[in-house]
């Protein structure tokens, strides 16, 4: 609690981080170019996942939109990186559609400190301005859920209808390089390794923060009981909005990483069944701990790309399996079980048998 | 206006789907007062509580706070940021935070986001916390997850929760239901210390506790104001009898149906 004495749990989970960073960084040294390259999306995704697991587990609001804030933070990315792979001439698909001219949205894009800088505004921006609509008129639940699928419906219909402006359903791909650096090469892919690495240790350490303080045990308590935080005092609707824009810049963050990992980015990975995904990485790996959502993203997807290559067909089984095995027998997913094993609680916290139902 | 006045309910009209739950309630509490707000079932008292803390909004009518202040029109939190606190009947904690971290966020504050962003703990904090699970009884469960408590406990809790939380005025209701006949005369007392600094309405069906400890009772039926006046008073008045058992005088028999 407040103590800050180094029992040897403290310590241990330190040694752990200490480790676990030191791998993260030297995992270049001896892993192949592709299993890099995979790595690196899979820390994407922990990022997201960490921002998930703030606006779910912490408060308790299940959004099944994140797809649309990775997104657009990877459109974001990709329209600067399209501008540039296409240098003066227009972007091909803008050609095709009989554009004649730069749409005057896609001008300062051109620059990537804006493009940056846009990936996490955007999405942090829809999410509070959605937050303002919902939260301040007391929309939560399934409600606030559907209305997530909802948002996910819109901007999927409406990234494939507008093709001349968003590349429509082959989404934007095609790119060259990044800040004059080529992305194809092995010295670039390696840095951008280190940069995601240094993104997710930040999103981490952020993350932590948030839900230390004071702030942090506010959320829970909204989560526990919105109405009695309320009559104490404070404004859960601001919070509410606060945590879900962190959450949704986060997902923006991840989804500019991804676009320069993976090189493409389409509607289709912003849609329905990607944003239901980043939902089970944070329910399988623990929701309430920001380390097993993080770990839930990285080993579900290296799980995913391991068994999707041999069986293809068997993977969305797999999953749906493990996650019914989750909600029912470990309510607070794959680190509930390891702290059960590895740490007996403390005398006093034997009481503390509070299980989570499903949503 | 009566200086020590500290609210006032003014021909407060509450409507539910056409239903008046209240009708032109007055209530007047004073600075410092206990009240005990009793009644039939159903005559309106936890819907005026629900008034006063912003839960319900009244079809008409004022709640003047400190004589200047109608906070028909405020939000919850606001209400409660004024000096408003509400307890309710069941017990209701945060079960995932720890009796401690309840206390915390409970504690009066500045409660907006970036303020408990940036809120770390004082020794002066960290006192008044101590000496409050002390005073609850609950120094030894204080890294405990509050949802393993006993009810009693919760109770405490919650009620040191409030007291954190410094109000002008606190609304109780029913706060010893379910509780033993001890912690119900420590609850009392409790009661009676805090009201030496603090205005307090509590609702109540328990007539023994409400004769102990009641200095002022305000008797609700329909909706409306039926009696006020001191515990002797509203024992002696015989339309309290009658609404409450037909023609039978002992209030006391009330309890049963209760």
């Amino acid at each position: 609690m407040q103590l800050r004495t180094l029992t040897p749990q403290r310590i241990y989970i330190l040694i752990g981080y200490a480790v676990a960073s030191a791998a993260l960084f030297s995992a270049p040294l001896f892993m192949s170019d592709f299993r890099l390259n995979l790595l690196a999306k899979f820390l994407a995704f922990a990022i997201v996942a960490l921002g998930l697991d703030l606006i779910w587990g912490y408060t308790g609001i299940l959004s099944l939109g994140h797809g649309v804030f990775f997104g657009l933070g990877a459109y974001a990315m990709a329209m600067y990186l399209k501008l540039e792979a296409s240098g003066d001439r227009l972007p091909d698909f803008m050609g095709w559609s009989g554009l004649t001219q730069l749409p005057w949205f896609w001008k300062p894009f051109e620059s990537f400190a804006f493009a940056a800088a846009m990936g996490i505004a955007l999405p942090a921006v829809l999410a509070l301005v959605l937050g303002y609509f919902t939260f301040r008129n007391r929309i939560r639940g399934v409600y606030f859920t559907i209305l997530t699928q909802a948002l996910v419906i819109i901007t999927v219909t409406l990234f494939i209808g507008q093709q001349a402006f968003t590349g429509g359903t082959n989404g934007l791909t095609g790119f060259s390089s990044v800040l004059g650096v080529p992305l194809s090469s092995p010295d670039t892919k390696r840095m951008l390794y280190w940069i995601t690495v240094i993104a997710l240790l930040g999103a981490f350490v952020l993350c932590r923060y948030l839900v230390k303080s004071r702030f942090g045990k506010v959320l829970r308590a909204i989560r526990d009981g919105e109405n009695r935080a309320r009559f104490i005092g404070y404004n859960p609707a601001v919070y509410q909005m606060l945590v879900f824009s962190i959450s949704a810049g986060l997902a923006g963050l991840a989804g500019m990483l991804f676009v320069l990992h993976v090189g493409i980015i389409s509607p289709f990975m912003m849609a329905i069944v990607p944003s239901i995904e980043m939902v089970l990485w944070v329910a399988i790996g623990g929701r309430g701990t920001l380390i097993g959502a993080a770990l839930g993203a990285i080993l579900l997807n290296y799980a995913k790309s391991e068994f999707s290559t041999s069986y293809p067909d068997a993977w969305l089984f797999f999953l749906g399996a493990l996650f019914v095995i989750v909600v029912v027998f470990l309510p607070k997913g794959a680190v509930g079980l390891f702290g059960r094993l590895k740490f007996p609680k403390r005398k006093g916290q034997k009481h503390e048998q509070v299980s989570h139902s499903a949503v | 206006m009566n200086r020590s006045v500290i609210l006032q309910c003014e021909a407060v009209t509450v409507e539910f789907d056409g239903f008046k739950a209240v009708q032109g309630m007055d209530l007047r509490l004073e600075k410092g007062e206990l009240r005990f707000l009793i009644g039939p079932n159903g005559a309106g008292k936890t819907t005026i509580l629900d008034v006063i803390c912003g839960k319900v909004k009244p079809a008409s009518g004022k709640v003047l706070f400190q004589g200047k202040v109608d906070i028909t029109r405020r939000k919850e939190h606001q209400i409660a940021e004024l000096g408003i606190g509400r307890k309710f009947q069941a017990p209701s904690i945060f079960p995932t935070l720890t009796v401690f971290e309840n206390l915390e966020i409970a504690m009066r504050q500045n409660r907006g986001v970036f303020a408990t962003l940036r809120a770390k703990m004082s020794a002066e904090e960290r006192d008044r916390i101590e000496a409050q699970l002390a005073m609850i009884g609950l120094e030894a469960k204080a890294d405990w997850r509050a949802g393993g408590l006993s009810h009693g406990e919760k109770q405490w809790l919650e009620i040191g929760m409030m007291l954190l939380q410094e109000p002008e005025v606190l609304l109780l209701d029913e706060p010893v239901a379910g509780m033993t006949d001890k912690e119900t005369d420590k609850t009392g007392e409790l009661l009676h210390q805090i009201a030496r600094k603090r205005s307090i309405v509590v609702v109540e069906h328990d007539m023994e506790f409400v004769r102990n400890f009641a200095s002022k009772v305000t008797v609700m039926h329909e909706g409306k104001l039926l009696k006020e006046g001191s515990m002797d008073e509203i024992q002696q008045d015989d339309r309290v009898a009658e609404v409450y058992l037909g023609k039978r005088r002992d209030v006391d028999v009330s309890r049963s149906t209760a």
